[in-house]
């Protein structure tokens, strides 16, 4: 589904992903860990298409199709998700209102027409139920006063509401307390398919119990520098990142 | 003969034709004479500096337009907040339209300035209130030589006006340029409710430039809404100048939605006399193309214990100009005065500009004061937030825009006008993003 070919990439000059190679097959499930400024929510913005970040070498392909040059909204069509680590506000336009907008110009750019109004409010209160969102939760304002754990429950609803194929969560634990993790946590896995995938992007292992990985990656100085199963992930929160780096840097 | 040559011999040929009437033909006189003194304001003026009148100048304003058209309502419905019940008073090329307007003298006068200036028994009023706290510079005093039509009203105390008045203005010039000057008179006795919705609407291709003045007197814990929706088209100009005097705890907020326009100068004044008076000034500017809107705006502070609160947004595209000129003065007797400003711009284009201007003035040592401007482009990472759900960059710059004025747009209390104001907003921003703004 997504292939990742010796991707270097930089921000103004600075070179930050220096050779990231990354297969993820539709139903896995992959972590991306690593210490603070590795990359890994630099490897999540390139793979979504910021245009902040420049490729200056290397490949992805998504689905088979080279998506260097797409824009940010065409990697949204195709079916590229990014949970974001710091959602942004956006006052006087509801959560209702936001995703309606987003399904429907997705569904323009398919060349559909957009959604009944009824089908649409019947998808609002089927995904909400899936991660407990209250009714009056949806007429907010989108992220505006919304609490951390609100907002990362709101853009896994978002997920669920776009239903991407490859869905990449930046940092969704961060700012999260047990019972909203695990609720969050929860939605992903339902809404996990063998034809779909998910990228977490963490610093730390506690996501990982509950979204279990099939791969776990580790991400230092903008290079994968080991790879393995789920047992890795605890073998890093055991031993921290330094033994990494030392074998890095050996 | 230029512009101001021909105002002042137009002048002595309209006021020959006035009935013998002392009184007014003194203030006109004494007016007409400002004006030639003055003469139009210049950006040697600090007041004018970032405004250049020269461009709208040039064109031969008939001064006394003749009502060439008549109007279906059917055909300018659009320019009403027609989804609720509301008093009007319409007019066409300065004219009175009754057959669009619903006035009324039921236990107030919501009528003309016209009967006002002629008939004996609003002649007190006329006397106390016409021409008193309107500044005699020289645009306003060319108005109020030239002030013979626009909108009179009196609401007597304790008096909640349940219906809105919509002012509108039409103008429909067919073969050359007009130039209109409206003049209105607003008196709200005490503890009475009055909300106001004002519009300057042409429907012709020919140049339209309003001079328009506003004086509004707001007694003891009255309080006044008021509404000015500016979305004209690219060839009408529009000067407006408005006077609020406030007297004690009375509450006054002025929205002024600046969307359209060749040229747009609001020069929108407050003066405070009396305590626990609340003063409120909000705008929301979006402009493009080479759209000029300038906020000139004055809150006097006289006395204690008072309040105002100005915040203008500007979103600047194109070749399009923004001023924002706000003044606060607190007397030395106003103490425990709690005066805000802010003025937030966004520039998405590279040949916008905008000025922005605070001035502060304080001679009172117990206040409150602030003021802030800030000058940006749209944030790149909500931007990128909005397209990563699908979200095209064009809708997604517009979403953010919207956003960027929405707290502006919270204190509308007339739902109708929010959703007018909404969807003025997604056309002139040329998206359809799915949902009613």
């Amino acid at each position: 589904m997504l292939k990742i070919k010796n991707l270097h990439a930089s921000v103004e000059d600075k070179s930050i992903l220096k050779g990231i190679n990354l297969e993820i097959k539709p139903g896995e499930v992959h972590a991306i860990m690593g210490p603070n400024g590795s990359g890994k929510s630099t490897l999540a913005s390139v793979i979504a298409g910021k245009e902040d970040y420049e490729v200056t070498d290397g490949d992805i392909f998504f689905e088979g199709q080279d998506i260097n040059e797409l824009a940010t909204e065409e990697r949204a069509h195709k079916g590229i998700f990014l949970s974001f680590q710091y959602p942004v506000e956006i006052p006087g336009v509801s959560v209702t209102n936001f995703m309606k907008t987003a399904i429907n110009e997705t569904r323009k750019a398919k060349g559909l027409e957009d959604m009944p109004a009824k089908d649409m409010l019947k998808l609002i209160r089927e995904k909400a139920e899936l991660l407990e969102i209250d009714r009056k939760f949806l007429s907010r304002s989108l992220n505006e006063g919304f609490s951390g754990g609100e907002k990362k429950r709101n853009e896994i609803f978002q997920m669920a509401m776009l239903e991407p194929k490859l869905a990449i969560l930046d940092e969704t634990d961060s700012g999260l307390d047990i019972d909203a993790l695990r609720i969050v946590a929860n939605g992903v896995n339902k809404l996990k398919s063998k034809d779909n995938a998910v990228l977490v992007i963490t610093h730390y292992q506690r996501l990982l119990d509950y979204i279990v990985p099939d791969f776990v990656h580790v991400l230092y100085n903008g290079r994968i520098v080991k790879s393995g199963t789920k047992e890795l992930a605890h073998e890093l929160e055991e031993k921290g990142y330094d033994w990494i780096k030392e074998e890095v840097n050996a | 003969m230029d512009l101001k040559e021909k105002l002042i011999s137009s002048f002595w040929a309209f006021e020959n034709h006035q009935d013998e009437d002392t009184y007014l033909h003194n203030i006109r006189t004494e007016a007409i004479k400002t004006f030639e003194n003055h003469g139009f304001p210049t950006k040697k003026e600090e007041a004018w500096k970032y405004t250049s009148l020269n461009s709208i100048l040039k064109n031969d304003y008939s001064v006394f337009p003749k009502q060439e058209n008549t109007i279906e309502y059917n055909d300018v419905k659009k320019y009403f907040i027609h989804d609720i019940d509301t008093y009007k008073i319409v007019f066409i090329d300065g004219k009175y339209a009754s057959h669009l307007s619903q006035t009324t003298h039921d236990g107030m006068d919501i009528c003309l300035m016209s009967s006002a200036l002629s008939k004996p028994k609003y002649r007190i009023l006329v006397e106390n209130y016409f021409n008193k706290i309107a500044k005699k510079d020289s645009l306003t005093s060319l108005n109020t030589a030239f002030s013979n039509e626009g909108a009179y009203i009196h609401i007597p105390k304790n008096k909640m006006v349940a219906k809105p008045i919509q002012i509108i203005h039409f103008s429909t010039g067919n073969e050359s340029a007009t130039m209109l000057q409206p003049r209105n008179l607003i008196v709200v006795d005490e503890n009475s409710h009055l909300q106001i919705i004002e519009r300057h609407q042409s429907l012709t291709v020919n140049p339209v430039l309003t001079n328009s003045v506003t004086e509004l007197y707001i007694n003891k814990r009255a309080i006044v809404d008021y509404y000015k929706i500016q979305n004209d088209t690219l060839d009408a100009s529009l000067i407006d100048n408005t006077y609020i005097n406030q007297k004690q705890e009375s509450i006054c907020s002025v929205h002024t939605f600046s969307f359209g326009g060749k040229l747009t100068r609001n020069n929108l004044n407050f003066y405070q006399h009396g305590e626990g008076i609340n003063s409120i000034l909000k705008g929301v500017s979006i402009i493009g193309d080479k759209q000029h809107v300038d906020h000139n705006t004055l809150v006097h502070h006289t006395e204690p214990n008072c309040e105002s609160h100005q915040d203008y947004k500007g979103v600047f595209g194109e070749n399009s100009t923004g001023v924002f000129n706000g003044k606060i003065i607190v007397n030395k007797e106003a103490q425990k005065t709690n005066a805000f400003q802010s003025n937030k711009n966004i520039l998405i284009s590279d040949k916008a500009t905008i000025n922005t201007k605070p001035q502060l003035e304080i001679f009172a040592d117990d206040v409150k004061c602030s003021h802030g401007c800030t000058i940006g482009q749209l944030d790149e990472n909500a931007l990128f937030y909005l397209r990563s759900r699908g979200i095209p960059e064009k809708e997604a710059k517009a979403l953010l825009m919207y956003a960027f004025s929405n707290n502006v747009l919270n204190s509308v209390k007339i739902p109708e006008i929010k959703q007018r104001i909404n969807k003025i907003i997604a056309n002139k921003l040329g998206v359809n993003i799915g949902f009613d703004l």
